[in-house]
């Protein structure tokens, strides 16, 4: 005991002589490394928790992305590496509030985000908020996957790109897709009880109520998000409705739970869905949601467009072989983001924001994909897949099954207005 | 209207069996202990998951009587090792001690079985309708839940009342000093109730598995119901598990059924507002939408009037 001690008292000046070497170190490799420091890209989605699936299988796609075409050929602009940073946000609002106080704390200036458009909501609301007070350490918002309109419309953002379809875009071509379904002569739309839910069961309505008038709609019903243990109740009032067809933007295990539920009741009737697909979803569905369930999505599902695109999947594959390339669009956004910050030789997201305004992008699948300068929404063509085991090159949750696309409307046909009135800070 | 009310009960029936299974465990483990253990759902998804990989290599039914022996044995050694130790630090300590368990055991599976949805089937012997009423199936799956919950009661019930362990067990709930003069060894008594309301758990997440889907947020999804039917049930009451249990399936399954809400309440009483009255989320809001937060509305009642439980005896 008394040997350990004298060993302390020896030790405070060797403590204090190694302290001054490595402050040293620090200095001089701080020096040296500056001109090599990475860019800094943060990703806040859910990664513990019910839907940690999506926000893991997001990160993956996104790490991927960024060495795959950047940091293994050198970086960006000349020797930059890119460096992914995950957040942990557990998909709730006050989460996001903590996670982006940390972004900011460590100096990171753009922020992927896609689960939930409540929390994109919080997010966009609290970027703004930051930003006005903060010139000079904005903060920009890739949008990657949360559909709500509002983002682009009412609550757009100068700081706030989204590089998936709007809820609203997707359910246009969908409904199209159903009107012309002579079949289908009631609905029944069910879905979680949040802002995304809600804009698809409004919209859905109206755009039927439009485009089939003598489609009924015999429910119209709304659960709490990740909180049902068991659907079939839920099922049995659809058996009971007659409903010819089911909408739904369920997602995660919500979304198999109540496919599984509607197969396991014998009910032989189509589940249009957004995100019926991956993350195990596709595995656990298997030959009971064959040819039933499909999917309204941006990009193309089996046949992949290019062969650089499939090149893409297969090497994400090789390094990943329990995850699938869910998300396309995290690529493209990536890509995007990068463009611009070449472009301007800028890693300011105020350069990259107006870089990014209207800029025309050719994807790794050979489809010029717009950015819109008047409400940073992104188009590009959107396809509905179904869920099958035939001709399928690429499977999902390596089980067979996978999505092939069955219909297919060109970016042009996708367009809608936007009500967004953007006002561009002062520089 | 009747068809929805048959399979409602049907439906509420199988949750509420389901419930059960868990509740069983973990009032036991109560009464025994004295304290409420917050990993007991995890253990529901551990049971799940480890039959899940049983049932890829020798399949499901290896799975239904291995993945809840292990699971079982897994909780007795945490008694033995783990909370028997904790033990000696009063209750507050095991509580804390079965919260960060909960935890432990949700980032292990996680750790283990990766965070996406496992592909869990039922068994193809049991993949047939049982019978199909006004167009609806209800499966032989389903089925044989219920068979195995109320098979599980019956046991439970014998082996507490009849059975000359079930009695040194209860004797040990209320006298554990004075039965442990009588020569039983009660540390083994504790260990075994835990091991057994692990195993129930583990068998619980077994045959729930396939049909609930198995997936990281499971356990968190019961959870916190289970400690609900247990206090509405009574802290340690067997009979009053199952009694709660049930209702709290029955309830939910029902206000799921039902299509009534405030609108219609107040067109009854020839009240209308506007659609952009500020407390229009109000004035809409209906049965099926609220039908998840009834159980908790239920355990507040049951403790303003019956602070007890249902069939609690114990007043604290």
């Amino acid at each position: 005991m008394r040997n350990f001690q004298a060993l302390i008292v020896i030790s405070q000046p060797i403590r204090k002589l190694l302290t001054t070497l490595s402050l040293v170190c620090t200095l001089s490799l701080g020096s040296l490394s500056i001109a090599q420091e990475p860019v800094r890209i943060a990703f806040m989605d859910p990664l513990s928790g019910t839907f940690a699936s999506i926000g893991n299988t997001g990160l993956k796609i996104l790490q991927f992305s960024a060495d795959y075409y950047y940091n293994s050929r050198g970086g960006i602009l000349g020797g930059r590496m890119i460096e992914i940073v995950p957040l942990d946000n557990k998909q709730s609002p006050n989460e996001t509030q903590l996670q982006f106080r940390r972004a900011v704390s460590d100096d990171i200036q753009i922020i992927f985000q896609g689960n939930s458009s409540a929390v994109a909501n919080t997010l966009n609301q609290t970027i703004s908020r930051h930003n006005r007070r903060n010139p000079g350490q904005e903060v920009l918002q890739i949008n990657y996957s949360a559909v709500d309109p509002i983002l682009t419309e009412d609550n757009c953002s100068f700081w706030h790109f989204r590089f998936d379809a709007h809820a609203n875009m997707k359910l246009n071509i969908l409904t199209d897709y159903i009107a012309a379904d002579p079949d289908i002569k009631s609905m029944y739309i069910i879905g979680q009880d949040y802002s995304f839910g809600q804009v698809v069961s409004d919209t859905s309505i109206e755009l039927l109520k439009q485009k089939r008038p003598d489609i009924e709609i015999v429910g119209n019903e709304f659960h709490p998000i990740g909180q049902v243990k068991d659907f079939t109740p839920y099922v049995t009032k659809i058996v009971s409705s007659g409903a010819d067809a089911v909408i739904t933007g369920n997602f995660g295990a919500d979304m198999v739970s109540l496919a599984r539920s509607i197969i396991d009741s014998g009910l032989d009737i189509p589940i249009y869905t957004f995100y019926a697909a991956y993350d195990g979803i596709t595995a656990t569905l298997g030959e009971g949601g064959k040819n039933r369930i499909r999917l309204i999505h941006n990009g193309v599902a089996n046949p992949l467009p290019s062969e650089e695109r499939k090149q893409f999947n297969r090497d994400f594959k090789a390094e990943n072989p329990n995850f699938d390339v869910t998300q396309p669009r995290i690529l493209n956004a990536l890509q995007m983001v990068v463009t611009a910050i070449e472009q301007t030789q800028s890693t300011d997201p105020y350069d990259i924001a107006v870089a990014l305004e209207d800029m025309r992008f050719t994807t790794i699948g050979g489809e010029e994909i717009w950015m819109r300068g008047d409400d940073h929404q992104i188009f590009q063509s959107l396809s509905i897949s179904v869920h099958t085991d035939e001709d399928i090159e690429f499977d999902a949750d390596n089980s067979g099954w996978g999505l092939r696309t069955e219909y297919q409307v060109p970016k042009e046909d996708t367009i809608v207005e936007s009500s967004c009135q953007m006002r561009p800070p002062r520089r | 209207m009747l068809e929805v009310f048959i399979f409602a009960t049907l439906n509420g029936l199988v949750t509420g069996l389901l419930l059960f299974m868990l509740a069983s465990g973990l009032t036991l483990i109560f009464s025994m202990m004295g304290v409420l253990n917050f990993a007991h759902a995890s253990f529901y998804m551990l049971g799940a998951y480890v039959a899940y990989s049983i049932s890829l290599y020798f399949g499901f039914w290896t799975g239904l009587i291995v993945a809840p022996l292990i699971v079982g044995l897994l909780g007795a050694l945490i008694e033995r090792y783990g909370l028997r130790r904790v033990h000696q630090s009063g209750h507050v300590a095991e509580l804390v001690f079965t919260f960060g368990l909960a935890f432990l055991i949700e980032e292990a599976v996680q750790f283990f079985w990766g965070r996406d949805t496992k592909n869990y089937q039922t068994p193809d012997l049991l993949d047939f309708p049982l019978f199909t009423l006004f167009g609806q199936e209800f499966s032989a799956y389903r089925g044989f839940m219920m068979t195995i919950s109320i098979g599980i009661f019956i046991a439970l019930y014998y082996v507490l009342t009849k059975s000359r362990v079930g009695i040194i067990i209860q004797a040990a709930i209320t006298h554990p000093q004075t039965v442990a003069n009588l020569g039983h060894n009660v540390p083994l008594i504790f260990m075994g109730v835990f091991g057994v309301g692990t195993a129930l758990a583990g068998l619980a997440g077994v045959i729930a598995g396939p049909v609930l889907t198995t997936f990281p947020g499971m356990a968190t999804v019961l959870g916190s119901i289970v400690f609900v039917i247990v206090v509405i049930g009574g802290l340690g009451s067997l009979a009053g598990a199952f009694i709660a249990s049930l209702m709290i399936g029955l309830l939910q399954s029902y206000a799921i059924a039902s299509d009534v809400g405030m609108p219609d309440l107040l067109n009854l009483l020839g009240i209308s507002f506007a659609r952009d009255h500020p407390l229009n989320d109000l004035w809409t809001i209906n049965l099926p939408q609220i039908a998840p937060v009834l159980p908790f509305l239920l355990l507040v009642l049951v403790l303003i009037f019956r602070p007890t439980g249902l069939l609690g005896k114990r007043e604290e």
